[in-house]
């Protein structure tokens, strides 16, 4: 079996930011006022293996991806630099490739460019290999990568004379034994490179038995300094800090401040400098923190300008803190913390100098915040002056977190990070099957239903009297910015309606309006046109009104047009061609006879500078689309005929207008595309010689059940297309790539590009008796999402498969239940006497979440989506049991469980009496530790009925396990469970589970079981697969196969007979199969292989699974799941995992594919290596060997390459390049 | 030291031994062994961010205060050593 891998949704968590200047480019504003440091700033973000680079848009405040690569590598820390006098920032990375990378982002030709790559040791995370930490010094001289343990290299940046950058042989700090927490550089202007590190020795402790060494051992921050004269790194000082620092944030210096650092401990911030007392201040708790718990500061940013400078810090709790330096000259006499605002726990904090602030969140979604201000109010506040140190330590000083005061959100970026589960399935009867997501963690844990497609936002809607058939906006002038007219044809009226502040009808605009129409356009520079059946009515900007009227009795049937040319087709196959002439009248040029009745029509766009396209498509009854000259020597002769599998029903032109760099960055050669839409539902698409009209290089998709109508349209600058099948989709250029996407909304008859005052880029569509007009959204995306509130963290949930309800389970460990949540906040309320608009949030066990999305409303309402719940004991569980129906978005019923007990397992189960029909089994364990061992006080099973349709639970009976039940299964009328390393099998008594037969031999825990005819699959833990059998007659279970490698399994799906697909916590995907042969042999012998059972083989199976596929995709794969994307599509394997991707892996289906795509994927490793230093095939095979698996992800790579290197590949691959594009084209629709 | 005496085992062994950290010797103890097996694998952890967040998922911690753990079990990750028996 050989495997096309291919991430639909690139990683959406964030494991690190930064911000600079990467591109350059000065922003208008700041040019204007003359500063110099007023370039624009963009956000390079580190997805776990891709790089994106966003910039927020300062008057839309959105936030737009540049740029997405995929690198191949774990990227672990990013910095960035700038020499001295340059206007832009280089982006060094830190990954597990054991090298340092130095990138340069080219704006012109939008992609990021390997500067320098330095090698300095072996791939992969390693404890003593370079890459977790890295500091550059502020004034771009040096940088300093270090390992957490031994190594520290020191590189030295300089530039040549021809100002390009260069980059030392590496200096050595290396210190062993010692652990290194964190890394800075210290700003000290032009003296000598300084870098501060909290460092901690261990080789005492691991030698004193009595552990004194080991209480004595002491974090040290030391400061290395780069002597540039000698070029040498010296170990200058080393000072003994508290022992929980974890991070040090540089202090701007060299006449901006007082240089040195601020060290991040638990509970403190230190301010410490060489020769500098040490400043402490302790960080405010929340007022309902457990006292055992410390505050620890896990994400900085600093914000500096000309005369001041400030930090903020964010605890893990969420809280940031506003840190500000008294000092004078460099001298600090006073660090205080005071409280800034609340917002979900980051994994970096940008601050823009725009004035925005990025947050990363470490779960969930992802925001842009304005400052609205920066926490000059008096707040909660503690200093380094007022420390008060008593005999329990430092006095710690109280707050209450707030509704923001000082930021304010803008923009959210959607985050699946981590997908707990996922369920492929068609609950909406929709045409393609939607993918259910349980996201998220604690309080912002949500389902999210993922969709294929585009989203779009509606704009207005309004109904109109009858059934429009036809919709057209029409601007008056060619240079106006908007569309003033929409014109709606019905069957026999037209529509006039002016476009301004609103949208009303207007009699006064010389349409026609008693009769339908087949086009309405602008012609030339001023003059409006509008075709009707029974003539031309050419409006000029003046009022005048040239009627053209058909000859005899026949009527249009068909126009197309331009600019400046006009051809319509009159009842019987004639085609007439106008032209407009210098004085702006619409001219009859030619006439020519086709043989039947014309199917469409459609003009090529004028090229620039032209006087009229060459280009006529026509497409006939005959299943033929002929191109015809509109050049005078030749007019209406045909250039070239191209049948198709079945009639054309709509033509368009689409023209791609030659362009270099520009804002989304890729190089376009001049194109011109034909588009038709046939009646058997396909888009059928091709090139067309701009010179001959000869078409080449056709592909075409199936789009949907009725004949695509194609419409012009623009999206982002440029010409775009919608096509209306029984969905619409749209066909657009997203950096480089023509995309064809469907989008999210119901069938549309007409539509037309929309631009207004309010709404720069829309359409204007009709469906049924409505008109809409609407946005489309987040380009360039695959999936877009519905989001649906939870209380905790999603573990699994199940489709109940009648009701097409979702039963989910969901946990949270070290939280407060609902109740006693509510009961503290109300207390709390009360308390602070905070009741003043009193709408505190009255938490309705029912509601979906707890409290909505209200950040910025005033009051002092806590919505835990943006505080995090309050921190209980780490013993504590709370958990509930939810069914939702997913069409209303509504939660029917909502068990809490009691008790500290926490659902981990859940499945559908109908035991064999059918008494009680579809049973909910939930696997629960009560009072749950994972350390120091994992310890419980008991496992138990609930049973639930469903009561009241579907709708509700009523617990059945209850029966107590001695382990976690981690997995249940249905079979063959009962229950299988896998409680601890005991796999069970239980029927249904009265009051409790009866046990009917049961198997020890599994080596640690059970975690999946998933059941085929009499065979039971059962994944473990740490040991990969078990193929079971069960034998009713002798009522055992027995074990006749096991894999031979360890895998600590965090998925698991069954592929056919023989085969399980698995995923293993360090991110690999395997299939194990088991051979055939051995497979007949046990379907045949009359035993079922239990004599060959008994003998055993070193205490496991006699046989052994085979794993056939092996895949590292360098993430936590946490749920599989084979299904189908696309309606009549192969099944593929989709996957969701940690970091918030979804993936697929689709099974080819012939040799020559297979062979095609390795020897592709074996050129781009060649050609194109990876941008962060990592070999592509090392990283794919980072713990097993990759097999029979081909990336998509690296392939896909292929267009974006120079033209001469995708040559060169294609040439060694016996094709053209189109034909490679065409494949990788294929293969991407076979999946979605 | 002669020429020669840069190549054998011994010296090469030393040579490794000192360039990288955890390689094994001749006397190498169990806990030693078990040491360097644990601070590996916290190094693997920390090193690759799904895992991290994988384990502050299960924790219910943010991956701040997960990775901040880690590092300081990297300090004792096996416990006190054993008492050495000094022959």
């Amino acid at each position: 079996m050989y495997l096309y891998s291919l991430t639909l949704q690139r990683a959406t968590g964030a494991v690190c930011a930064v911000i600079g200047s990467f591109s350059g480019r000065d922003s208008k504003k700041s040019a204007a006022s003359g500063s110099g440091s007023g370039s624009t700033q963009e956000i390079a973000v580190a997805r776990g293996s891709t790089l994106d680079l966003l910039r927020p848009d300062p008057e839309t405040g959105r936030l737009r991806t540049l740029l997405s690569v995929d690198v191949f590598g774990a990227i672990r820390s990013l910095a960035q630099f700038r020499l001295t006098g340059a206007n832009k920032d280089y982006l060094v990375v830190g990954s597990d490739s054991g090298r340092l990378v130095i990138l340069e982002y080219s704006p012109d030709r939008n992609r990021l460019d390997k500067v320098h790559q330095e090698t300095f040791g072996k791939s992969g995370c390693r404890r003593i290999v370079p890459g977790q930490l890295l500091a550059v010094d502020p004034k771009g001289r040096a940088l300093c990568i270090a390992a957490l343990e031994k190594q520290k290299l020191v590189y030295v940046l300089n530039r040549d004379a021809a100002a390009r950058l260069t980059i030392s042989s590496p200096l050595e700090a290396h210190k062993s034994n010692t652990l290194t927490f964190a890394l800075a550089a210290l700003d000290c202007g032009f003296d000598n490179p300084v870098f501060a590190a909290i460092e901690l020795e261990y080789a005492e402790s691991d030698r004193d038995p009595t552990g004194q060494a080991a209480n004595q051992a002491q974090k040290l921050l030391t400061f290395y300094e780069l002597d540039l004269g000698l070029n040498h790194v010296s170990r200058k000082v080393s000072e003994p800090i508290d022992n929980g620092a974890n991070l040090l944030v540089t202090v701007p210096g060299g006449g901006d401040g007082p240089s040195g650092v601020l060290v991040c401990c638990d509970n403190f911030v230190l301010y410490r400098n060489q020769g500098h007392p040490e400043i402490r201040a302790v960080i405010p708790r929340r007022a309902d923190l457990p006292a055992e718990r410390g505050v620890l500061i896990v994400a900085a940013a600093t914000h500096k300008q000309k005369s001041m400078f400030f930090f903020l810090l964010q605890t893990e709790y969420g809280d940031i803190f506003k840190v500000d330096l008294d000092h004078n000259g460099d001298t600090v006499s006073e660090l205080r913390i005071k409280y800034f605002d609340t917002i979900p726990v980051t994994s970096a904090v940008c601050v823009l100098r725009s004035g925005f602030l990025f947050a990363a969140s470490e779960f969930g979604n992802h925001a842009l915040y304005q400052f609205r201000d920066i926490g000059r109010d008096a707040d909660v506040e503690s200093s380094s002056a007022t420390l008060m140190e008593t005999e329990e330590g430092f006095q710690p000083v109280f707050f209450q977190p707030r509704a923001l005061k000082n930021l304010m959100r803008i923009d959210e970026i959607e985050s699946l990070m981590p997908v707990m589960d996922m369920r492929v399935a068609n609950l909406f009867d929709e045409e393609t099957p939607q993918l259910f997501t349980a996201c998220g963690r604690g309080p912002r844990s949500t389902l999210r239903i993922l969709r294929p497609g585009l989203a779009i936002s509606e704009m207005a809607r309004s109904m109109l009297p009858a059934e429009p058939i036809a919709v057209w906006t029409v601007k008056k002038n060619i240079n106006d910015m908007f569309d003033a007219y929409i014109v709606v044809s019905f069957t026999n009226v037209t529509l006039v309606l002016s476009i301004g502040e609103t949208i009303e009808e207007v009699s006064d605009s010389q349409f026609l309006d008693t009769t339908h129409s087949l086009a309405v356009t602008l012609l030339g520079e001023d003059s409006l046109m509008q075709v009707h059946p029974n003539g031309i009515r050419h409006i000029r900007e003046d009022g005048r009104v040239n009627e053209w009227r058909t000859p005899g009795k026949k009527t249009i049937t068909k126009v197309g047009s331009n600019r400046l040319q006009v051809v319509i087709a009159l009842s019987g196959g004639e085609l007439i061609y106008f032209e407009m002439d210098m004085t702006g009248q619409l001219m009859e040029v030619e006439k020519q006879d086709m043989s039947g009745d014309v199917a469409c029509l459609a003009i090529a766009p004028v090229p620039e500078g032209r006087q009229r396209s060459r280009f006529l498509a026509v497409g006939s009854y005959d299943n033929t689309i002929r191109i015809l000259s509109l050049d005078p020597d030749d007019c209406l002769q045909p250039l070239s005929v191209q049948s198709v599998s079945s009639a054309p029903e709509s033509l368009l032109f689409l023209e791609v207008q030659a362009s270099i760099g520009g804002e989304d960055g890729a190089d376009y050669p001049a194109n011109l595309f034909l588009n038709a839409g046939l009646q058997n539902g396909v888009l059928f698409r091709t090139n067309v010689d701009m010179v001959t009209g000869q078409l080449s290089d056709t592909r075409s998709r199936f789009l949907g059940l009725r004949p695509p109508k194609l419409f012009p349209c623009v999206v982002s600058h440029r010409q775009a297309m919608l096509c209306l099948s029984s969905r619409p989709w749209l066909g657009y250029i997203h950096q480089g790539h023509f995309l064809l996407t469907p989008l999210s909304c119901d069938t549309l008859e007409s539509a037309s590009s929309f631009s207004s005052d309010q709404c720069s880029e829309g359409v204007v569509a009709v469906a049924g008796d409505a008109l809409r007009i609407f946005t489309i959204e987040r380009l360039g995306e695959t999936f877009n999402e519905t989001a649906i509130p939870l209380r905790y963290t999603p573990r699994k949930f199940v489709i109940l498969p009648k009701k097409k309800y979702i039963a989910v389970i969901e946990s949270d460990k070290g939280a407060f239940s609902a109740e006693e949540r509510e009961a503290a906040k109300k207390e709390c309320l009360e308390a602070s006497g905070a009741a003043e608009n009193g709408n505190a949030n009255n938490g309705d066990p029912m509601e979906n979440g707890d409290g909505q999305e209200d950040g910025a409303e005033e009051g002092n309402t806590f919505p835990d989506e943006q505080y995090g719940y309050p921190k209980a004991e780490s013993e504590r569980w709370v958990s509930c049991i939810r069914i939702l129906d997913p069409r209303s978005r509504d939660t029917t019923c909502l068990l809490e469980l009691q008790e500290n007990e926490a659902a981990v397992s859940i499945c559908t189960v109908n035991f064999h009496d059918k008494e009680h029909g579809t049973l909910l089994a939930v696997g629960t364990a009560k009072g749950l530790q994972f350390w120091p061992r994992r310890t419980l006080a008991g496992g138990f099973i609930h049973i639930y009925k469903f009561v009241d349709e579907g709708r509700s639970l009523e617990l059945l009976h209850k029966t107590q396990v001695e382990e976690v039940p981690l997995a249940l299964c249905q079979f063959q009328g009962r229950l299988l469970a896998g409680v601890g390393s005991v796999l069970r099998l239980y029927d249904l008594g009265k009051r409790k589970l009866l046990r009917k037969c049961e198997n020890k031999l599994f080596p640690r825990t059970i975690v999946s079981i998933h059941t085929y005819r009499d065979r039971i699959y059962v994944g473990d833990m740490q040991e990969s697969f078990h193929y079971c059998k069960y034998r009713r007659d002798e009522n055992q279970l027995y074990i006749f196969a096991d894999d031979s490698v360890p895998r600590w399994l965090t998925a698991a799906q069954h592929i056919d007979f023989d085969t399980m697909a698995g995923a293993d916590k360090f991110g690999n995907i395997y299939f194990a199969r088991l051979p055939q042969d051995i497979s007949d042999e046990i379907e045949e012998d009359p035993t079922g292989g239990k004599i060959k059972w008994e003998q055993g083989k070193l205490n496991g199976a006699p046989n052994k699974v085979e794993e056939i596929v092996q895949f590292h995709v360098g993430d936590v794969v946490t749920c599989l799941q084979k299904a189908s994307l696309i309606p009549g599509g192969g099944e593929c394997l989709i996957y969701g995992t940690v970091m918030g991707s979804v993936g697929a892996l689709l099974a080819f289906t012939s040799r020559e594919d297979v062979d095609f795509f390795s020897h592709l994927e074996m050129h781009l490793r060649q050609e194109h290596p990876p941008l962060c230093g990592r070999d592509h095939m090392a990283y794919r095979s980072a713990y097993f060997p990759v097999k029979d698996v081909i990336d998509g992800d690296l392939c896909e790579q292929y267009p974006s390459l120079p033209a001469d290197m995708q040559r060169k590949i294609a040439d060694e691959l016996d094709r053209t390049p189109g034909e490679i594009l065409k494949k990788l084209e294929d293969i991407r629709n076979k999946i979605i | 030291m002669q020429a020669s005496d840069r190549f054998n085992i011994n010296s090469q062994l030393e040579h490794l031994q000192a360039k990288y950290v955890g390689t094994g010797h001749a006397d190498l103890s169990r806990f030693e062994w078990a040491v360097n097996i644990q601070r590996d694998s916290y190094a693997s952890y920390i090193g690759h961010y799904p895992m991290l967040a994988y384990f502050a998922i299960a924790e219910n911690e943010s991956i701040g205060r997960e990775r901040y753990n880690f590092m300081q079990k990297m300090l004792l990750p096996c416990g006190l050593p054993p008492e050495r028996d000094e022959d």
